[in-house]
C-alpha cells in the first residue's frame, strides 16, 4: 500500500474517531438551544431550556451540592494525594512496591463494583448513606489520580535542590514548601483538576451512596431521565459538558499531555 | 569557620567498602582537594561531611564539634554542587538570599548580604535573573554566593567545575582561588581533573577504593608519591621494577638505577632527556623510539623498552633532531629517581 493512501485512511480513521466521540455531544448541545420539546425539526432558536432549568430549584440545588462535593473531594485528595507522592519519592521504606502498585487497580476496578464495595462496608463500619459517605467515596476513587499526575511531574524533579535546601539550612518542611511544591505544582493542579472531575462527573459511587433527598447533579439527571426525558436535561448536560472539556483542556496544560511545552 | 576532621569514617554499601577507616585533618582556612578516580570514595567522604552520608562508624569534627548526630540542616556547611542545584523558582538574589531567609536575617540585613556576597563573585547586576537565564560560568558563581553567604564553618565543592568547558574552567579555577583567599573559609573540593586539584588546593589527599591512600601539600605528594597508585594517578611517571644491589636498582635489561634502594623506581616524563649518543648521566637505558606527538611548546615521545611503554615530554626544539623512529638513550638526573614503596 502507498504512503499515500495509508495517510489518507489514517486520516479516515481520525475522523470516524472524532465523529462518534463528539457528534452526540454536539447533537444534544444543539438540541438544547431548540425550541421543540419532542426534538422535532426545522431547528427553531430558543433559551427556553435554560430559562427553565435556571427557575428549577431541584437542579440547581443539585448543581450547587455537586460543585462544593467536588471542591471538597479536590482539597482532600490533592492534599493527600501530595503529601503521599512526595512520600513515595522521598522515602525507601518495606513494602513501597506494594504500595505503589495498589494504588492502580482502583482506577481499572469497574466503578459499579467499588460503589457496591463502598456501600457495603461503610455500612458495615455504620457510617449511613449522605454526604459525608460520598466525599469519602469520591476521595478515595480520586486518589490514585492525583498521585499518578504528581508522581510524574516529581520524576523530573532534580533531588540535589532538596539537598541544596538542606545544606543551606532548610528543614524538611521548608524544603517541601519552598522548593518541592513549586517545582510540582503544575502536576498538584493538574491531579487536582482530575480530582474535581472525577467527583463532579461521578455517577454510581454517588448513587450508592447518597441519600434520596440529597442527589448529586448526575443522580438528579438519571433520576428526571426515568421519568421522562425533557431538554432541559439537555441544557443542563451541556453546562456539564462544557465544565468538564474546560477542566480537562486545564488539567492537560498542567500535565503537559501534549508533551514539553 | 574552623578545622574539619574526621576520624576512622567507614561507610559500606552491601559487601562495598566506600570508606575504609579514613581518618584525615582539613585544615582551619585551607583549600583541601579530595582527588581519586570514580568509586573511589571521595565524594562519599564529602557527603559524609555535609551529613547526606551517615557513616557506619568514625566521627566527623567541624570547628571542635562532633556532627555525627546534627542533621545537614543544623551543620553551618556551605555546598556547591556539581549541576549548582539553583533553585529555578527563585531569581539570583532569591537563590543567594535563601540561606539567611531561613535563618531568619531581618529584609535590610539580608538585601545588604546578597548584594556583598553578588559583590564578591562579581554578579551583583545580575540579582534580579532567574537561573535559567544565566551562563554556566554565572549559574557557578551564584552558586558559590548562595554557599558562603551564610558565613558557613566549612565550604563543600563537589566537582564545582566539572559542567564548565575548558576555557571557562581555568577562568573560574583562579576566581575560585581568590574568593576563597579572601573569606578565609576552610574548603573541601572534590575532583577527578588532578591538574585542578594541583592548581587550587594547598594539600591534597588521594583516596582509593575507599582509603585514604596518600595526602599532604600538592608537591611534597607530587614529589614523592611514595607508592605506584599515586605515582600515575597524580601525574605520569613511567615506571622501572627490578632487582635492588648495592649500587642501586638493576633492570631486566642490565642497566642500573644509581643509589635507589627499592624495587621500583618512577620517572616523570619531563624529567627523562632523550639523545641520540650514550650519554654520560649516572641513569641511562636504551629504548626504542615508536612514536613523536608534536603538541605546540611541548612534544612527547612515547617510546617501546623491554616490551613496555614509555613517556618523555620535552620542548619540541630540544626533540627537533630525534628520527621519527628508531633506537635512542634515556637519560635523568639521580635526584629525579622517585624510589616507590613495594
Amino acid at each position: 500500500m502507498s504512503n499515500r493512501l495509508l495517510a489518507h485512511l489514517g486520516k479516515a480513521y481520525l475522523g470516524l474517531i472524532l465523529f462518534f466521540l463528539y457528534a452526540p455531544i454536539l447533537v444534544m448541545a444543539a438540541m438544547s438551544f431548540n425550541a421543540s420539546e419532542f426534538y422535532q425539526l426545522p431547528f427553531s432558536f430558543s433559551t427556553e431550556w435554560y430559562e427553565r432549568l435556571w427557575k428549577n430549584d431541584e437542579i440547581l440545588e443539585a448543581a450547587w451540592r455537586s460543585v462544593w462535593i467536588a471542591v471538597v473531594v479536590t482539597v482532600i485528595a490533592t492534599s493527600l494525594g501530595t503529601a503521599a507522592s512526595i512520600a513515595l519519592f522521598r522515602y525507601e521504606f518495606p513494602g513501597k512496591t506494594v504500595l505503589q502498585l495498589l494504588l492502580f487497580p482502583p482506577i481499572a476496578i469497574p466503578w459499579l463494583i467499588t460503589g457496591t464495595a463502598m456501600l457495603i462496608f461503610f455500612f458495615g463500619i455504620g457510617l449511613d448513606r449522605g454526604t459525608p459517605a460520598v466525599i469519602i467515596g469520591h476521595a478515595a476513587l480520586a486518589l490514585p489520580y492525583v498521585i499518578v499526575v504528581v508522581t510524574a511531574r516529581l520524576a523530573t524533579f532534580d533531588r540535589t535542590l532538596e539537598e541544596a535546601a538542606r545544606s543551606l539550612g532548610a528543614s524538611a518542611w521548608k524544603v517541601t514548601m519552598a522548593v518541592t511544591v513549586p517545582w510540582i505544582l503544575p502536576g498538584i493542579i493538574a491531579g487536582g483538576l482530575f480530582a474535581f472531575a472525577v467527583s463532579f462527573d461521578q455517577f454510581v459511587v454517588s448513587y450508592f451512596l447518597s441519600e434520596p433527598g440529597d442527589s448529586t447533579l448526575p443522580v438528579l439527571i438519571y433520576t428526571s431521565i426515568r421519568k421522562g426525558f425533557t431538554p432541559e436535561i439537555n441544557a443542563v448536560s451541556t453546562i456539564i459538558i462544557a465544565v468538564s472539556m474546560g477542566i480537562m483542556l486545564l488539567a492537560a496544560r498542567y500535565s503537559n499531555f501534549g508533551g514539553e511545552q | 569557620m574552623g578545622e574539619v576532621r574526621v576520624e576512622h569514617l567507614v561507610k559500606t554499601y552491601g559487601p562495598a567498602r566506600a570508606l575504609d577507616d579514613v581518618s584525615l585533618t582539613f585544615p582551619d582556612g585551607g583549600f583541601f582537594g579530595l582527588l581519586g578516580p570514580s568509586g573511589s570514595g571521595k565524594t562519599t567522604l564529602l557527603r559524609a561531611i555535609a551529613g547526606f552520608v551517615a557513616p557506619d562508624t568514625g566521627r566527623v569534627i567541624i570547628g571542635g564539634d562532633p556532627v555525627e548526630n546534627v542533621p545537614v540542616e543544623k551543620r553551618e556547611i556551605g555546598m556547591v554542587f556539581q549541576n549548582y542545584a539553583l533553585f529555578p523558582n527563585m531569581t539570583v538574589a532569591e537563590n543567594v538570599g535563601f540561606g539567611l531567609e531561613v535563618r531568619k536575617v531581618p529584609g535590610a540585613d539580608r538585601a545588604r548580604r546578597v548584594a556583598e556576597a553578588l559583590e564578591l563573585v562579581q554578579l551583583g547586576h545580575l540579582g534580579a535573573r532567574k537561573p535559567h537565564q544565566l551562563s554556566g560560568g554565572q549559574r557557578q558563581r551564584v552558586a558559590m554566593a548562595r554557599a558562603i553567604v551564610t558565613q558557613p564553618r566549612v565550604l563543600l565543592l563537589d566537582e564545582p567545575l566539572s559542567a564548565l568547558d575548558k576555557a571557562l574552567r581555568v577562568d573560574m579555577q583562579i576566581e575560585l582561588k581568590r574568593i576563597q583567599r579572601e573569606i578565609g573559609i576552610t574548603t573541601i573540593f572534590v575532583t577527578h581533573d588532578q591538574e585542578e586539584a594541583l592548581t587550587l588546593s594547598d594539600r591534597i589527599g588521594i583516596l582509593k577504593d575507599g582509603r585514604l591512600v596518600r595526602h599532604g601539600p600538592p608537591r611534597a605528594v607530587y614529589d614523592d608519591p611514595q607508592d605506584a597508585f599515586t605515582a600515575r594517578f597524580l601525574g605520569e611517571a613511567n615506571l622501572f621494577s627490578g632487582t635492588p644491589e648495592a649500587g642501586g636498582l638493576r633492570l631486566a635489561d642490565g642497566a642500573l638505577i644509581a643509589g635507589c634502594t627499592s624495587s621500583t623506581a618512577a620517572v616523570r616524563p619531563e624529567n627523562i632527556a632523550i639523545t641520540l649518543q650514550e650519554p654520560e648521566a649516572p641513569n641511562r637505558l636504551q629504548a626504542n623510539l615508536v612514536q613523536q606527538v608534536f603538541g605546540g611548546a611541548m612534544g612527547t615521545c612515547i617510546l617501546d623498552w623491554q616490551g613496555e611503554s614509555l613517556k618523555v615530554i620535552g620542548r619540541d626544539q630540544d626533540m627537533q633532531g630525534l628520527p621519527e623512529q628508531g633506537p635512542v638513550w634515556l637519560s635523568w638526573d639521580s635526584a629525579k629517581t622517585i624510589a616507590l614503596n613495594g
